[in-house]
């Protein structure tokens, strides 16, 4: 029986290889000699099937896909945009030329923070870490000239999330491109921002229910859309470890599920859409298992916990990008070295896509050299190194497997102690998750400091004198220019129409309606980003964490 | 709280731990760096009262002076430095709290950095700086 099952794996992966495409490129070694698209053990043992098996097969601890980076490589995505929408427009455009293939659109704090760039707290933050948006005159501005039926949109926004949806939706319709056919993902990811990044707005209850509304409609309406990327990323960056970074992200992915089955949504409509966004740390092993180990847990509660049948809502799918806090603003060259192992762990992780960090992040935002470098590091990756031709190289090395389980263990420990405290909104009310990082994070800092580990240029090897590079500033004319315009639109738009809008998103929330039809109206009669969130909050409360 | 209550406290006023209010302006909620700080802080025997995000200037200067502190910590990540900072230092300067030791943590480019120490601000700990390196400048820094 066990001859048969094993069979019947190996050649099911061996079926599905063989109606995959293929991309037209060489997959033989440098010096001519064939590379094989997987690696498996001779004798595939039960355990070997059970725990690891074949890429495109449950637990999908191997990856997703039959044959990997030999069907498609991973999406190279530049998180970019500051300024103006249409400056931020020139960086996308500037990206799409040099061969990226999707593109990753940053916000400014206020817009983050759901404020207008004249609110009192904006100043001296408009355009800086990403382009200002008030209106939906600033989103149409944003894709100007980028046709968004043609290409992918990641847009990185929390607590707005659903307002920016709605803009995504009103710009593509004014483009010609109905909604269905879009394609991206919005990050609104908002348990992350109780945990780490502090870009909260409304309590957590109703936060979550606003990402379920976002779920919910595009479930119904966008079908290719994602939209949630449930968010490692600024966990890790916070101190966390890895087993707590993928720990804490699953949870809050089993969360959302949980709400939107809550909300009559069919697990298998929903779960194919849920995408994932991991830290790549320098610890190279750490990170590959904690990638593979993702995989494998996902799939296993996907399917027995919540009962899943598609393959597809097993399925972990991830974008990743390289750690920021690992790089330092000493000797910054040495930056483009760790970002380059970074981008290693994580294609060799099996990642969907890839943001890879520019080498003066530490000191500014990037200059666009230094993106440059950083996109044709994943573009050396891809096409020189040959590490894309064959599923999860390192799979089966006693160390790499030896890591997953322990990571796996992990983190399932740490998932019953979220469940032992309540779940996860009594976890974040009692300050469970903020604890735990904090922890963390001191622990390395002490452990650096006492010179027990090593960082370049930091406490070892250090220079006198470190060479300058080159480095950007935003024009400050920005927040003028941005204040000036949102002035202008408040003064010719019809401001009867935006106090219905605004009137009726409040009744949408009221009745617990989902609110995305009403924000969508919203964004058509230009009321801003602060409006809707000011309406949205007179309904659903502001947040105020008790520590 | 008197800062001398009569000689013979002296030493022992001398010795009263440094009082620091640390706090983060603007609205980048970018916190790991303040909270490893405040908690090394501490460690090395100070008093640290940490405000929390999104902090006006004029909140800041308002905490510093209700906790009679030696010491304002403002981290800043967002690169708004350069028009939160001087806002803060003419509140403290409104207030006659001078002799109060302002230090910013966070990215702060090298150009910016003597730029701040112009304006008043005693030190700039970029990523990457040792804890204890803090904690030895404050002492050696603050009066008490």
């Amino acid at each position: 029986m066990a001859t048969d099952t094993k069979r019947t794996a190996a050649e099911a992966w061996r079926q599905a290889l063989e109606n995959s495409p293929t991309r037209d490129a060489c997959f033989t070694t440098i010096s001519g000699k064939p590379v094989e698209p997987l690696y498996v053990p001779e004798e595939p043992s039960e355990t070997y099937e059970e725990k690891i098996g074949y890429p495109g097969q449950y637990p999908y601890t191997r990856g997703i896909y039959a044959n990997m980076y030999r069907g498609r490589l991973w999406t190279m995505r530049q998180f970019a945009g500051y300024g103006t929408t249409a400056q931020a427009n020139e960086r996308l455009k500037l990206l799409l030329a040099k061969g990226q293939t999707g593109l990753s659109c940053a916000f400014d704090l206020p817009t983050l923070m759901g404020v207008d760039s004249d609110h009192p707290s904006a100043v001296g933050e408009v355009g800086r870490l990403g382009a200002a948006v008030d209106t939906i005159n600033d989103f149409d501005r944003y894709f100007e000239g980028i046709d968004l039926g043609g290409v992918s949109v990641s847009l990185t926004i929390n607590a707005p999330a659903a307002i920016l949806l709605a803009f995504l939706v009103v710009t593509a319709r004014r483009q010609g491109v109905d909604a269905c056919r879009l394609r991206g993902t919005l990050q609104n990811d908002i348990l992350k921002e109780f945990h780490a990044q502090n870009e909260y707005v409304f309590p957590p209850v109703p936060s979550v229910r606003l990402v379920t509304d976002t779920i919910e409609y595009c479930t119904r309406e966008m079908p290719l859309f994602h939209p949630v990327s449930i968010s490692g990323y600024h966990i890790r960056e916070a101190g966390a470890t890895a087993a707590e970074e993928l720990a804490f992200t699953l949870a809050d992915g089993f969360h959302y599920v949980e709400q939107s089955i809550e909300r009559g949504l069919d697990i298998d409509q929903f779960a194919p859409r849920l995408s994932f966004f991991f830290n790549s740390h320098i610890d190279f092993f750490e990170e590959l298992a904690k990638f593979r180990a993702g995989r494998r847990i996902w799939a296993r509660h996907m399917r027995n916990r919540y009962g899943a049948k598609k393959e597809k809502s097993w399925m972990l799918r991830f974008h990743v990008q390289t750690s920021g806090v690992s790089l330092q603003a000493q000797q910054p060259e040495v930056n483009v070295v760790r970002v380059a192992y970074q981008a290693l762990a994580a294609v060799l992780g099996g990642c969907q896509s890839l943001h890879t960090n520019s080498r003066d992040e530490t000191l500014c935002l990037p200059t666009e050299e230094a993106v440059t470098i950083a996109l044709r590091t994943q573009q050396v990756l891809a096409h020189e190194t040959g590490v894309v031709n064959s599923a999860d190289p390192l799979g089966g090395s006693y160390q790499v497997e030896a890591q997953t389980d322990a990571m796996e263990a992990e983190v399932e420990q740490i998932l019953q102690e979220i469940d032992s405290q309540g779940g996860m909104i009594a976890a974040i009310e009692n300050g469970y998750f903020r604890r735990r990082i904090a922890e963390s994070a001191y622990r390395f800092q002490r452990e650096v400091d006492a010179g027990r580990r090593k960082i370049v240029g930091v406490n070892a090897f250090t220079e006198d004198e470190s060479q300058p590079i080159p480095t950007m500033e935003v024009d400050s004319s920005v927040e003028e220019e941005q204040k000036k315009a949102l002035a202008a639109i408040k003064a010719s738009r019809d401001n009867t129409s935006v106090a219905e809008a605004l009137d009726n998103i409040r009744r949408a929330a009221d009745e617990g309606e989902n609110v995305m039809p009403a924000l969508i109206r919203g964004a058509e009669v230009q009321a801003t980003v602060g409006e809707m969130m000011d309406a949205l909050a007179d309904v659903l409360g502001r947040y105020q964490p008790t520590s | 709280m008197p800062r001398t209550a009569s000689p013979q406290s002296e030493t022992a006023a001398k010795k009263r731990p440094i009082r620091v209010v640390l706090a983060k302006i603007g609205l980048d909620g970018h916190d790991r760096g303040i909270q490893v700080v405040a908690r090394a802080l501490r460690d090395a025997g100070m008093e640290v009262i940490y405000t929390g995000l999104w902090q006006t200037p004029e909140a800041v200067v308002r905490a510093a002076e209700d906790e009679d502190a030696d010491v304002l910590g403002i981290s800043i990540l967002s690169g708004a430095h350069m028009k939160q900072i001087p806002m803060l230092i003419n509140r403290l300067r409104e207030r006659g709290l001078e002799h109060v030791t302002v230090i910013v943590g966070g990215i702060i480019p090298e150009a910016d950095i003597p730029k701040l120490q112009a304006l008043g601000v005693a030190k700039v700990f970029t990523p990457g700086s040792p804890l204890k390196e803090i904690s030895e400048f404050l002492e050696a820094t603050v009066r008490r």
